[in-house]
């Protein structure tokens, strides 16, 4: 290590006020052991690149006391993924824990005490897990050192088994609660001392239960949540009841980037129960994570909130919006069309594409279009925050408490120490949430109230007018086959607006994580590559919505392999299989990507073999090749993402006035090994539906820089009758690989699957998203 | 003043006629179960019994109340309700569980009107109620399993 390395690794440690008051070489051993780790300060990917790092140190995350109860801490957001069970589960399984005896508690927003809290990317099980399980293996060693102790034996006499420490030798026992008190005085054990449980020792890591295609298998380990989500005393954003609190309303400016010229306000004031109105500064573009300004109306309960803002006469200044004021769907769909005819920046060449496709027996070309999406939890966004004697106290829903404890801390000036976070459950994310900007809008406000708290509510217009948007996309390509129909040639241009145009002056092209998601990793084994981002400008807040740029991607790509196989009169999965190629893995590196969703690339390469056996998984299970009847067909998609396999095949009937019945989904996943079967089950049933709606429904457009949607009425969402009449779930076990993500990779396969479907049945291509009532026309 | 009987107890109210029954229910009575999602009766989160009746509180005016108002908190005690509830927990219906009291309330009235549905029945009957995370199947095999019925998803 240089001189600068060791310079460097002293002022991470010292700032995070790890070394205050301890002296010495053994102060930083410690540090280095237990709280942030040497791993984290060197680490270049994984949980230890992350801000914050990982933390494995029992006492931060297990508390047991006299009675016997555990209490686990989770760290990451909940938001239906299920991580406070499943991450709860991990620690309470390594531990020995009486599942019955367990309970979980919500940490607050704590980077430097809990490491990385950022609920993103499909991170929480893959960064979390081995922490977790060194965490609890730890809690256990030292309960079985206290029982060691009491007993006057050594420590390799005694063992741990369910919620006790037993003696063999002399049949003595301890219970963890009678062993707690003097386990907490011990030193923790280093990292190297501790031995985890094997396979045939856990209860319930691994282990599948629950409802499996439509079994029921077990009952148990039941839900951490459970009870209360349906007794209704789950606190979510909006059920946190603090004494005297007020509630707000905000009237924000319907283009992006606009101010309120003027306000009248006296009607407001005369609604019943109105007590104030405060005008927010918006920052302008770009916004990143900053209130979009406008009128906020606060009042005694939220419907006179509600009633007061309609009272409110706003004149809207559109001019530091630019054009973002004449924002309008199809014009700008138009645009990205006639860009996506030119070259753009070049991203990943192999091959003379222009030549193969000049001698190209056939061509095929095609252009995709994906429309604005608003994730629409079904909580629309809510805070509660109070500001009193400069330090700000906020409760919300919101998967990075990091960056709403630093967003507070702007706004108000004042020092991260003086914010605190509650993270209360999420009535759901997607993406949304990873955004705390209905967090900050409520500091604003409350700071106008000193001392008083303000619980800002959003409604579900302002949800879906003022969404982060998924971004829109035009996905063109053109491929070339020969006299057998074999790809020799694959050119893709790709154009969306960029998440990173939230945070600077829009670069108008994709940044490398967007790219990295599954446009350069596309793993066809071509002979000629190119792969182009022409730029795409962005008009409103662009942001992150559950699996993000592979959604358009897995959508075109998708959608392309199978017009190519039907092109080259090839069976569409042997087509694809052989588009594949043999078994491989193919280095991040070597496409272009230097992201790869931020692992070791060495860890978790693209494996095609992995590819291909989910693929091959799905079509058997969903009988590939058997013939249907007229009106009803196959469509099978894949796609790899958040370092997982997902491939899903539909059967889906259509009839002759355009409406589709999805009949079945055979959705099989490889996340390497699996946690939590149960919840990743859960995952891919919702993925499903979700991805569903993206096929038939979602759309947000734009008329004059204007959301034109604003409620379920016209923002369409699946419904029961949407979902598939029966849904597979087929888990790849595979327990060598590295751990992948859940949350997010099953999600961008599902739309062009159901689309390719919809051609098998009818023969109608789809390439305009959503499908709504293009089969009827 | 407006009078509400929410779960069997009297609430003597200081608030408009117009004002929705959610937000009575949520700001005033101070009852959380009871959740807001769309304030336009397109999502069903806000479901609660007036009368046994499945009912929209988020464009029910409590002046249009009137009559025996029941919410979440008390399908514990309700026979029906506890046996959807526990249909909901076999089953780990629950994702994010923000919708699902409506989703439960929705399904119990359907159960006590009609105790054994068929199953197109109950996809009609819970097509108002969404589920962002997509829970819908497990939906329907747990109303199934609570009436009874084979467990299928």
């Amino acid at each position: 290590m240089s001189q600068s390395d060791d310079t460097l690794l002293l002022a991470n440690v010292s700032r995070r006020g790890l070394l205050k008051g301890l002296a010495g070489a053994s102060a930083l051993l410690l540090a280095a052991r237990w709280d942030i780790g040497l791993a984290n300060e060197q680490a270049q990917f994984g949980a230890g690149a992350m801000p914050g790092g990982w933390v494995d140190n029992p006492n931060v995350f297990i508390h047991i006391d006299a009675n016997g109860l555990v209490t686990i801490v989770n760290n990451r957001a909940e938001m239906g993924q299920g991580i406070r069970t499943s991450l709860v589960m991990v620690a309470a399984d390594e531990l020995g824990a009486d599942w019955d005896r367990v309970r979980a508690e919500q940490a607050d927003g704590d980077q430097d005490k809990f490491g990385n809290q950022n609920t993103d990317g499909s991170r929480s099980m893959r960064h979390w897990y081995d922490p977790m399980r060194r965490a609890a293996a730890a809690a256990r060693l030292m309960l079985e050192q206290a029982a060691a102790n009491q007993w006057g034996v050594s420590v390799d006499q005694v063992r741990a088994d369910i919620h006790k420490v037993v003696h063999p030798a002399t049949g003595r026992e301890l219970g963890f609660g009678q062993l707690a008190e003097a386990a907490r005085e011990l030193d923790v054990p280093g990292r190297e001392g501790l031995v985890l449980k094997s396979d045939s020792e856990l209860r319930f890591i691994g282990k599948e239960s629950g409802l499996i295609n439509g079994e029921l298998k077990s009952t148990h380990p039941k839900a951490i949540d459970g009870e209360d989500i349906v007794t209704g005393k789950a606190i979510f954003g909006a059920d946190v009841d603090l004494e005297n609190t007020l509630y707000a309303v905000v009237a924000r400016p319907p283009v992006y980037g606009a101010t309120v010229k003027s306000v009248d306000d006296s009607e407001a004031l005369k609604v019943r129960g109105v007590k104030k109105t405060v005008r927010i500064d918006g920052t302008g573009q770009p916004a990143a994570f900053n209130p979009l300004g406008g009128v906020a109306v606060v009042a005694t309960n939220t419907w006179a909130a509600m009633e007061g803002r309609r009272a409110l006469k706003i004149e809207w200044d559109n001019t530091p919006a630019g054009n973002n004021a004449d924002y309008t769907s199809d014009t700008y769909r138009e645009s990205l069309e006639k860009a996506a005819q030119s070259p753009g920046k070049v991203i990943r060449q192999s091959g003379d594409v222009e030549a193969a496709l000049k001698e190209a027996n056939k061509r095929v070309s095609a252009t995709y279009y994906m429309p604005h999406m608003a994730q629409a939890p079904m909580e629309p966004p809510v805070a509660v925050v109070r500001v009193s004697g400069g330090k700000a106290e906020a409760w919300a829903p919101v998967q990075n408490p990091r960056a709403t404890r630093e967003g507070i801390a702007g706004l108000l000036e004042i020092d991260l120490e003086n914010v605190t976070v509650h993270q209360t459950l999420l009535g759901g994310g997607f993406g949304r949430k990873s955004k705390p900007d209905f967090v900050i809008e409520a500091a604003q406000v409350a700071k106008a109230f000193e001392g008083q708290p303000i619980k800002l509510q959003w409604s579900r217009e302002d949800d879906i007018q003022h969404a982060y948007f998924h971004a829109v996309s035009v996905d063109h390509l053109e491929a070339g086959l020969d006299g057998n129909g074999k790809a020799t040639s694959w050119r893709h241009r790709t154009l969306s607006p960029s998440i990173a145009s939230l945070f600077a002056p829009d670069p108008k092209h994709k940044a490398g994580f967007e790219l990295g998601m599954g446009f350069n990793t596309m793993p066809f084994s071509i002979p000629a590559i190119r792969l182009e981002n022409p730029p795409a400008p962005a008009h409103v807040r662009i942001g992150w919505f559950r699996s993000v740029y592979n959604l358009p991607h897995a959508w075109a790509i998708q959608s392309f392999a199978h017009e190519m196989a039907v092109a080259a009169g090839k069976d569409h999965r042997d087509y694809v299989l052989d588009l594949l190629g043999p078994g491989r893995e193919v280095h991040n590196l070597t496409v272009g990507d230097g992201w790869n969703y931020g692992e070791d690339p060495e860890m978790y390469p693209i494996d095609v073999g992995r590819m291909r056996r989910v693929i091959e998984r799905a079509t058997e299970e969903a009988g590939w090749g058997k013939e249907r009847a007229k009106g009803r067909g196959l469509g099978l998609a894949f796609h790899h993402s958040f370092v997982s396999y997902t491939a899903v095949v539909f059967d889906v009937e259509v009839d002759d006035g355009g409406q589709v019945t999805i009949h079945r989904a055979d959705i099989a996943f490889d996340c390497g090994p699996q946690a939590n079967p149960e919840r990743i089950r859960s995952q891919m049933e919702g993925s499903c539906v979700m991805g569903i709606g993206i096929a038939l429904q979602n759309e947000v457009t734009f008329q004059d820089g204007v959301a034109q949607q604003s409620n379920f009425d016209r923002y369409l969402l699946p419904r029961m009758p949407n979902a598939p009449k029966v849904v597979r779930v087929h888990l790849i076990d595979n327990p060598d690989d590295a751990m992948g993500g859940v949350g997010e990779p099953g999600l961008p396969p599902v739309a062009p699957a159901l689309c390719n479907a919809i051609y098998a049945a009818t023969g109608k291509r789809i390439r305009r998203l959503p499908v709504g009532d293009q089969l009827s026309a | 003043m407006i009078n509400l009987t929410i779960n069997g107890q009297l609430h003597e109210l200081d608030v408009p006629d117009n004002m929705p029954l959610l937000w009575a229910i949520r700001d005033v009575v101070g009852m959380k179960g009871t959740k807001f999602g769309c304030g336009i009766a397109q999502c069903g989160a806000c479901t609660v019994h007036l009368d046994g009746v499945a009912t929209r509180s988020c464009i029910t005016p409590v002046s249009a109340a009137q009559g025996e108002i029941t919410t979440i908190e008390a399908m514990a005690d309700d026979p029906v309700g506890s046996k959807v509830q526990q249909a909901w927990l076999d089953l780990g219906v629950a994702q994010c569980g923000y919708c699902q009291g409506g989703q439960i309330m929705n399904a119990t009235a359907l159960l006590k009107k009609t105790p054994e549905p068929e199953t197109q029945e109950i996809i009609d009957a819970m097509a108002g109620n969404l589920c962002r995370c997509g829970t819908y199947n497990r939906i329907l095999a747990a109303i199934e399993r609570a009436a009874d019925k084979e467990v299928s998803s």
